[in-house]
Formats: structure tokens, sequence, C-alpha cells
């Protein structure tokens, strides 16, 4: 246990018992972690199973209105799913891309970073060029036409298989390069100290102090940066789908479910729509807001009195 | 018998873009098992640049342009990039002026100590923290369990050089370089250290190079010293002759410099002028414009540095006979 006592006795949990936004953000993400991880026990219905699910409820509202439906709390979407279970399911999907997302961008960003931070020179023109090239093309013209390509190529059936690995790809590839200049700035801060001349003193060979030394000292911007990211891709999937570029209909993310009830706002079907935007703001801002926590916290020059 | 360390007519440039830099400029000395050395000179003279070529790690655009360094009959600096690795740090350790920047900060010392003895020898990480703990012990280091389970911000200044030293003791180095050990500390602490490192040295038959500014640190426990200045070695000899019979110009001025020879509360003796920008080293010997003694000579030709009078003791000087 001896972490455990070393975690409780840290500066980082004892800013975290002093901050009260940073104690209900981290509650309602656990939750809403908790319940997308447990989707499939939590939610009232399988959404995913065509058999659970009846056209003819379509579109009942909430089930405190006139017409709504005890059995469906949040109402139904257009297809007759029960609107809370698609929205934990689609949660889960956010969730997936999002983190998925993330970590694809930090592995590719950082191995950048650290190779082009420590060598220098003709590399790290290149590698930055690079980024910047990653840069000046907007994901959703990357998200167009891979997704026209894949299409085209392998059916729409296909897509709706390989949607979630593929808006992994997409978004990771489009952030990398964040990760890459915040690592890289880093590490020409940190590979110049003495600890790293004495690494080298000591015989030990330049991947050792590159992913032994540098890389550790490098991770608080990191971190900090992840948080944002993970609220980014999220935002950028939702985006995605909400052009119709990524989840499919049957299997929805927040962004999809957003976008199938947009459609219905005019006929009065406002609860499709406004539900998982409601549930994805929430999402955000609670990620967000640890996130500047989290920065205040490992940045001891940023404090407030 | 050879000896453990031998610099012959080591140079050292930087390529610059303005052209290059002759940062040492051709300096000889040997070492044997055992034996303490003592480099002093001022800022800039070189001292550092020394101890990195001798481990063939100067950082570019420098780099050896001539002599030879051999160590335990191995040419070091023709040594491919491997082999060398497995003589740093294993044969020959190296310690670091400030012990606050030495250790990484965000691994415990049982990591980075126990990384020195695995990058060295092939041993479990255990035996590799008991090793740990038995050079912790040798430095004097108190509950030394406790301490490696700790990280560098939990120690001292003192108590992070005792820990810097016992890095460089986990391999047995036959031959110690210390780049200015000492003086990031305060003075108490200076003398326990410097006390240390005489201490190890003679029970584990270490060589030492120290590298310091600090003469009275270099008198205490050194048996040669060279002098460094520009580049160059101006004197060399025992430390005992040299300290209390300095015949160069400038090592007379660093020893009067020294506030220990003083009445109290008169003026402390300085060496007028500052030591040349190695851009800019003045023709002849280098130390000339700042010389009380010197004559048309010492501005047309370079002196060399010969034996003069006493065995061993070596002066580059026009003007001492």
């Amino acid at each position: 246990m001896n972490t455990w006592q070393r975690f409780k006795n840290s500066y980082l949990f004892y800013s975290f018992k002093q901050d009260s936004i940073a104690i209900g953000s981290f509650c309602v993400l656990s939750v809403l972690v908790v319940i997308s991880i447990l989707a499939p026990v939590v939610a009232p219905y399988n959404t995913y199973d065509t058999a659970t699910f009846d056209i003819l409820d379509a579109e009942t509202p909430p089930a405190w209105m006139e017409t709504g439906n005890e059995k469906f709390m949040l109402g139904t979407d257009i297809q007759g799913r029960d609107l809370l279970s698609t929205m934990i399911f689609g949660l889960r999907v956010s969730l997936i891309i999002g983190i998925g997302a993330v970590l694809f961008q930090a592995l590719l960003g950082i191995i950048v970073g650290l190779l082009s931070g420590y060598f220098g020179g003709k590399l790290d023109a290149f590698l930055m060029r690079v980024a910047d090239i990653q840069f000046s093309i907007p994901y959703l013209i990357v998200a167009i036409f891979t997704s026209a390509i894949f299409k085209l190529a392998f059916g729409v059936g296909r897509w709706e298989e390989l949607a979630v690995p593929l808006l992994i790809i997409i978004i990771g590839m489009s952030e990398w390069p964040k990760y890459a200049r915040t690592v890289r700035a880093s590490v020409l801060g940190e590979k110049n100290k003495e600890y790293v001349e004495a690494a080298r003193v000591i015989g030990l060979s330049r991947w050792q102090i590159i992913f032994k030394h540098i890389l550790p000292n490098t991770l608080t911007p990191v971190l900090v940066l992840s948080t944002i990211q993970v609220a980014n891709a999220v935002m950028s999937e939702a985006a995605l789908s909400f052009l119709g570029l990524g989840m499919p209909i049957t299997k929805p993310s927040l962004g999809s479910l957003i976008r199938s009830g947009f459609e219905y706002i005019f006929s009065g079907s406002w609860w499709i729509t406004f539900f998982p935007g409601v549930l994805l703001v929430i999402f955000i801002l609670v990620v967000l807001l640890l996130g500047d926590w989290l920065r205040d916290v490992l940045n001891p020059k940023l404090y407030k009195g | 018998m050879h000896h453990l360390l031998e610099v012959k007519d080591l140079e050292v440039k930087f390529a610059l873009r303005f052209g290059e830099l002759t940062a040492i400029d051709g300096i000889s000395f040997t070492l044997d098992r055992g034996e303490r050395l003592g480099i002093v000179g001022e800022s800039g003279a070189g001292k550092s640049v020394t101890g990195f070529a001798i481990i063939n790690l100067i950082s570019k655009p420098g780099y050896i342009s001539g002599g030879k360094i051999l160590f335990e009959d191995q040419e070091l600096h023709r040594l491919p990039e491997e082999e060398m690795r497995a003589i740093r740090g294993n044969r020959i350790s190296m310690i670091f002026q400030d012990p606050m920047m030495t250790l990484n900060p965000v691994l415990s010392i049982a990591t980075q100590m126990a990384e020195t003895v695995l990058a060295h020898q092939d041993v479990s990480k255990a035996d590799a923290l008991d090793i740990a703990l038995e050079k912790l012990k040798k430095v004097h280091i108190p509950s030394a369990e406790k301490r490696l389970r700790q990280y560098p911000h939990e120690c001292s200044g003192g108590m992070r050089q005792r820990i810097v030293i016992a890095i460089a003791l986990l391999t047995n180095p036959a031959l110690i370089i210390a780049d200015e050990p000492t003086t990031a500390l305060d003075v108490t602490i200076q003398a326990e250290i410097m006390d240390l490192l005489l201490e190890l040295c003679e029970s584990e038959k270490m060589g030492l190079i120290l590298i310091t500014h600090d003469l009275g640190v270099v008198s205490q426990i050194t048996e040669k010293i060279a002098v460094m200045y520009a580049g160059k070695i101006v004197e060399a000899g025992s430390t005992q002759t040299v300290v209390q019979d300095p015949r160069h110009p400038y090592t007379q001025g660093l020893i009067k410099a020294l506030p220990g020879s003083l009445q109290p509360g008169s003026r402390l003796n300085q060496i007028p002028g500052m030591m040349p920008n190695l851009t800019e080293i003045p023709p002849g010997c280098a130390f000339h414009p700042r010389c009380k003694i010197s004559d048309s000579i010492c501005s047309m030709e370079v002196p060399a540095l010969i034996s003069k009078g006493q065995q061993d003791r070596m002066i580059a000087c026009h003007m001492v006979k």
C-alpha cells in the first residue's frame, strides 16, 4: 500500500481535495465512464440488437410528456430505439474513438517529437515540415476523402464494420503534430541539462537516454495536452458524424444521434437531438475542467493565490 | 610499467562559423594507478574540455584534432562508440559540478544507480541494487536503504553529491574525473566531500583527475598539479613544490590571489586583466599582456613546456630560468 500512502500525501491529491470543481468534474466523469464501460449491463435495452426495438415506437416523447411511454424514459428515436440506451451506447462509441485517437496521436507525436528534438539538424527540419504539412490539411478533407475512397473500394457495409478504427486513424493522424511540437519543445529544454550529460558519461546508449531519461521529464505537458485532446477528439468525431462521415446510424455515436434527430427537430421531436447534445456538452465540459485543474497543479508557475 | 592514462599533445578544436577555435592546444600529462592529479585554471582555460576529451564526449562542434589519449593501453579517441561506451561509466567515471542537476529529477535513486550497474555488468536487478546499497554505505550515507527509495529532490545538496560519487564508484572504475565537484556546495560540505574523495581514492586505488579553479582544494588532496592557461599547460609538477614555490608568473599570481596569505583587512591580490577570448589569443606567450615580467620575446615566440631545475617540474615561460 506504499504507493497509495504516497498518493494520499501528495500535492496532487491535496490540491484535488481543495478544488470543488475538480471533485465535481471527476465524479461526473467517472460516472459517465463507468456507465459507458458497463453499457450492455446498465442500459435498459441493447440497441445493437434489432429484435429489441419496434418501428411503431418511433418518436415517442420522453416519459413525463403527455404522449410519453414509461418504457422509454427519454423517449425514442426515429427507429423506435430507446433514446437513453442509445445514448449510453453512443457515449461508449464516442469515448472509444476519443481515447483511441488520443493514444494513436500521442504515440506518433511523442516518437516524432523525441527524435526531432534530440537529434536536431536535418531530421528535425524534415519531421517538423511534415508536421506543418499535416497541420495545414484540415481533418475534414482527410475524412471526406478517406471515407469516400473506402466506401467506394470496399462498400458501405465494410465501412460500418471498420468505422471505429478508421475514425481513430483519421482523427489521430490530423492531430499528432500537436504532440510532436509539445514534446520537441520540452526535449530541446531537457537535452542540455546535466543529467543527460551524466547519463551519457555513465555509458548509456542514446535510446536509453531518450526513452528512460528524457521522455519521463517531458510527460507533464503531454498529460495536460492529452486531456484537452480527448475532448477535442470526441468533438471531432461528433462533427464528422454530424456531417455523415462518421459512425453509421446502426452503431450511433453521440454525433450521429444528434444528426439523426436534427432532421426532426421542426416536426417537434426535439429530444432526439437535445439529450445527446446535452450529454456531449457535459462530457466535454468535465474533461476540460479537469484538464484545467491538472494544468494548474502540474505547473506551479501558474499558481493563482 | 605503463601509465594508467597518458595524454599526449592533445588538441581540441571547435569548428565555428567564422573559423576554427583551438580550445586545447597540445597538452600532455600522465597519470598512474592510484595517483591524483589536479588541473587548475580560470574559467575558459580548457579544464573541463580536457575532462570531456578523455572520455571522448566533446559536444559538437568540438572535436579532437590531434594527439593521443592512452588509457590502459587503449587509444580512447580511436575506439568505436560501442567500445567507448563500455569504458565510460565503467572504467572511467565522471563527477560533475552541480549535484542538483546531474541526477534525473523523475527517477528514484535506486533506478538511476541500478541502471548504471546494469549498463555494464551482467547481473540481476536485485544484485545491482545490492551493489548500489554497498556503495551508498561506502560514501557514508546514513540509512542508505531509505535513500535508495527516495527521489533526488528529497536529498540535500551534500547528500546528492555523495550519491553522485556513489554512482561513479558503482563499477569500481580505475579513474575518476571530478569536474569542480564542490563548487556548488558550501564550504563545510566541500571539505567533507574532498575528504571522502581522498579516502576513496586511497582505499580503492583509483586514479583521480580533479578539475577545479580552487588551489586550496587541489593542494589538499592531489599529488600532481597542472596549471592551465588559454588551452595550454603553463606549469606542472608535484603539488607541494608548485604550491610552495610557484615559478610561472601566472601560477604565482594565482597563489598570491588566495586570501589566506594576506593580513585581514588588506586588499586582495589579483592578476590584472582578463583571460583572452579563445578567438583572439595573443601571439607568443598567451599570458604576456598580463605578465609583470614579460619581455619582447614573449610576444613573439610561444614558450615550450620544458623541465627547469627540479625533477618533473615543467614550466612554459621564457623568463624563468
